[in-house]
């Protein structure tokens, strides 16, 4: 049931402190600098999609996980290859974990002929079952009785999967969020959903979303596990998803997971976010999760600097490449419109 | 050949179709213990047991969006809403998730929303409707509205087969009234309908009545009075509604060149009203007369008989209008 001991408000965890103590984990130190290496994946990607999107190339809108890629990383990271999962426009880390590459996003938000939905859908909307990967709708609360579904599914097929999504502070005000949350309950699904707290809804403060602090606290009302974790620590996201995914696996039901953390752009590329205060964004940068766990990571011996410093000049080698090659893509032919509104034949 | 109800083909349909592939489920409410709440599903927790027969909390959206995420994973699922008026409380699952999903991301949703639909037994507002078109405008969903014994068997069976997300209104003024032979089921798909195809109801030659669902009943029967007068109706059962059966409304229209459409839908932004909208546009040469829409008014459904009558198309309305528009 749910652990509610702390009075955790949403914006004002725990300062984080030069050299702190992250969660304990049983990470080897390997895997620990692969948690590192997607985390500054997540943040390189987006900012050469911001690069894209000043050059005129991104023909849509821009969404940022600036300051949130641990949760979607460190939850990513727990879940195994038959698990399925449905990201959100801010997890982009999650799709990284899960193979997807670097140009596949950017073909979708430049809408190439070569993105993984040929044009006809933009940014992170797009999915594939073979890697786990389910596509979200701009409705927020709809994937929660989707992933619920595939839970079942996977259950009904003797799949050994756990199904887990995120939803946002403001998603959790849906009506989606209760019923999908509560059947999962009922059926007893192996479902996992991350509830990730960041502060604003577009222009709306969590405060005007809720009366309660902690999203967590819901999980009661569903009799199912809760746990509040900080956020922009990678190890506690990762450590708490797994404890969530394991109890999902071995049969005891779905949990809610809330994971406070803080938004540190604008709802899109376009909204400068004057709406925030000042004070906030200042905080929030002193507890950037990508800093904190660099700093666990030379404090504690795992890395140095030039450790550090290789992997984010690979990723930067490599995101030449990825730039390259997506900027190359073709637009889609305009017939392309017409086509594949039906499925023709069973695949599924 | 057994004889069954309407009622009695669906409820084969689904029994035939989960015999055959274990993959089909079913999520409802009231659908296990009860067997539903017209007794669609009497028996099926029995034989299926309760994990292809789930009863679900009064969750119309969750329902729907646990089908969706089911059918991508490869089951089979069908949400049996209790009537098909709830369907709105998933509209968004419906229209948002199920229908664009294939188009954008090549995912197939092959799910089945299903219940019963539409008046004449006094339901009042939340228990008559005929919702098809709100989902009338939504690319990617298939939308069926079965008339007789025949295809309510047979178009349900092929629904659940479809890789599509399909929507299937039963009519619930049919359920135990309309009577007729089961078409021969089970084993290698025998009693299949094709999914978009109308069908000739009847052959006649001086004015067309294009229709579906209880309103065919309304046309067969104002057919066989108006032979008296001389007037020779042919009368074309849509069965599908979406995608429209544009090659069979076309030919009765030229061969006839007199037109009604009846529907028991209120009569703007109705299926009637796309309809005829088509005729206007890809035959208007071959007409003799305007297109006439022969719907309900665009009122809520209301509750007391007298009132119910005056809402609802019916013989004497439909009679009516084909003197008018055989003598324009």
């Amino acid at each position: 049931m749910a652990k509610l001991g702390k009075d955790w408000g949403p914006l004002h965890p725990q300062v984080a402190e030069k050299g702190e103590q992250l969660a304990k984990t049983s990470l080897p130190r390997e895997r620990q600098l692969e948690l590192y290496h997607f985390m500054k994946l997540n943040r390189m990607v987006e900012d050469r999609l911001g690069n894209l999107y000043r050059q005129g190339k991104v023909v849509g809108g821009l969404y940022s996980s600036r300051g949130q890629e641990a949760t979607s990383v460190g939850s990513a990271y727990a879940l195994e290859a038959q698990d399925m999962v449905g990201p959100l426009i801010r997890n982009l880390g999650t799709m990284l974990v899960r193979g997807v590459k670097p140009r596949e996003v950017m073909m979708q938000y430049m809408a190439k002929s070569d993105s993984p939905t040929g044009g006809k859908d933009g940014n992170t909307h797009f999915g594939d079952l073979k890697r786990g990967l389910v596509a979200p709708i701009s409705m927020l609360g709809a994937v929660i009785p989707v992933m619920t579904g595939i839970a079942l599914a996977g259950r009904m097929q003797g799949k050994d999967l756990v199904a887990l999504t995120y939803i946002g502070d403001g998603g959790t005000s849906t009506g989606d969020f209760h019923e999908g949350l509560n059947l999962a309950a009922v059926l007893n699904v192996p479902f996992v959903l991350i509830a990730e707290n960041n502060g604003w809804a577009y222009s709306t403060p969590t405060s005007r979303q809720m009366r309660i602090k902690n999203i967590a606290a819901r999980a009661a009302a569903y009799g199912i596990a809760g746990e509040m974790v900080d956020g922009n620590d990678v190890l506690a996201v990762y450590e708490a998803t797994r404890r969530a995914v394991e109890r999902a696996r071995s049969g005891g039901g779905p949990s809610l997971i809330e994971s406070k953390t803080f938004r540190m752009k604008g709802h899109a590329e376009h909204d400068d976010a004057g709406y925030v205060p000042k004070e906030q964004f200042e905080e929030w940068k002193l507890k950037d999760p990508i800093e904190r766990f660099e700093r666990h990571l030379l404090g504690n011996g795992l890395a140095n600097e030039e450790d550090l410093k290789a992997i984010t000049a690979k990723i930067d080698a490599q995101l030449n490449e990825e730039v390259d090659f997506a900027l190359a893509s073709p637009m889609p032919p305009p017939e392309r419109a017409f086509e594949g509104v039906y499925a023709a034949e069973v695949t599924v | 050949m057994a004889i069954v109800t309407y009622l009695e083909a669906v409820r084969q349909a689904l029994w035939d179709e989960m015999e055959k592939d274990e993959r089909v489920f079913m999520l409802g409410q009231d659908i296990g213990t009860y067997g539903g709440a017209f007794r669609v599903t009497a028996g099926f927790l029995d034989r299926f047991g309760p994990g292809r027969i789930i009863d679900t909390p009064i969750s119309e959206s969750a329902m729907v969006g646990c089908a969706v995420g089911a059918a991508m994973m490869g089951m089979r699922p069908i949400v049996e809403m209790q009537f098909i008026d709830f369907i709105s409380c998933a509209f968004n699952q419906i229209i948002n998730f199920a229908a664009p999903n294939h188009y954008r991301w090549g995912q197939q949703v092959p799910l089945v929303v299903r219940g019963p639909a539409g008046g004449n037994v006094h339901g009042s507002a939340y228990h008559s409707q005929n919702p098809e078109s709100y989902f009338q405008h939504t690319p990617g969903l298939k939308i069926l509205a079965p008339g007789t014994v025949a295809d309510a068997y047979g178009l349900l069976r092929a629904a659940i087969r479809d890789p599509n997300p399909v929507l299937y209104f039963e009519h619930k003024y049919l359920y135990r009234r309309l009577k007729d032979e089961l078409p021969a089921g089970g084993g290698d798909g025998e009693g299949l309908v094709e999914i978009g195809k109308a069908r000739l109801a009847r052959e006649g030659r001086h004015l067309s009545v294009i229709t579906y669902g209880a309103m065919l009943h309304v046309a067969l029967e104002a057919a066989g009075r108006l032979e008296a007068d001389g007037i020779d109706l042919e009368v074309l059962d849509l069965r599908t509604l979406k995608p429209l059966d544009q090659e069979a409304i076309l030919a009765t229209v030229r061969k006839t060149s007199r037109v009604i459409v009846l529907t028991e839908e209120q009569i703007t932004g109705s299926v009637a009203g796309e309809v005829a909208a088509r005729i206007s546009q890809d035959a208007f040469e071959w007409l003799d007369g305007p297109v006439h829409r022969l719907c309900c008014p665009d009122t809520p459904v209301p509750y007391s008989p007298t009132l119910e009558e005056a809402y609802l198309p019916n013989v004497d309305k439909l009679v009516a209008k084909v003197r008018e528009l055989a003598a324009y």
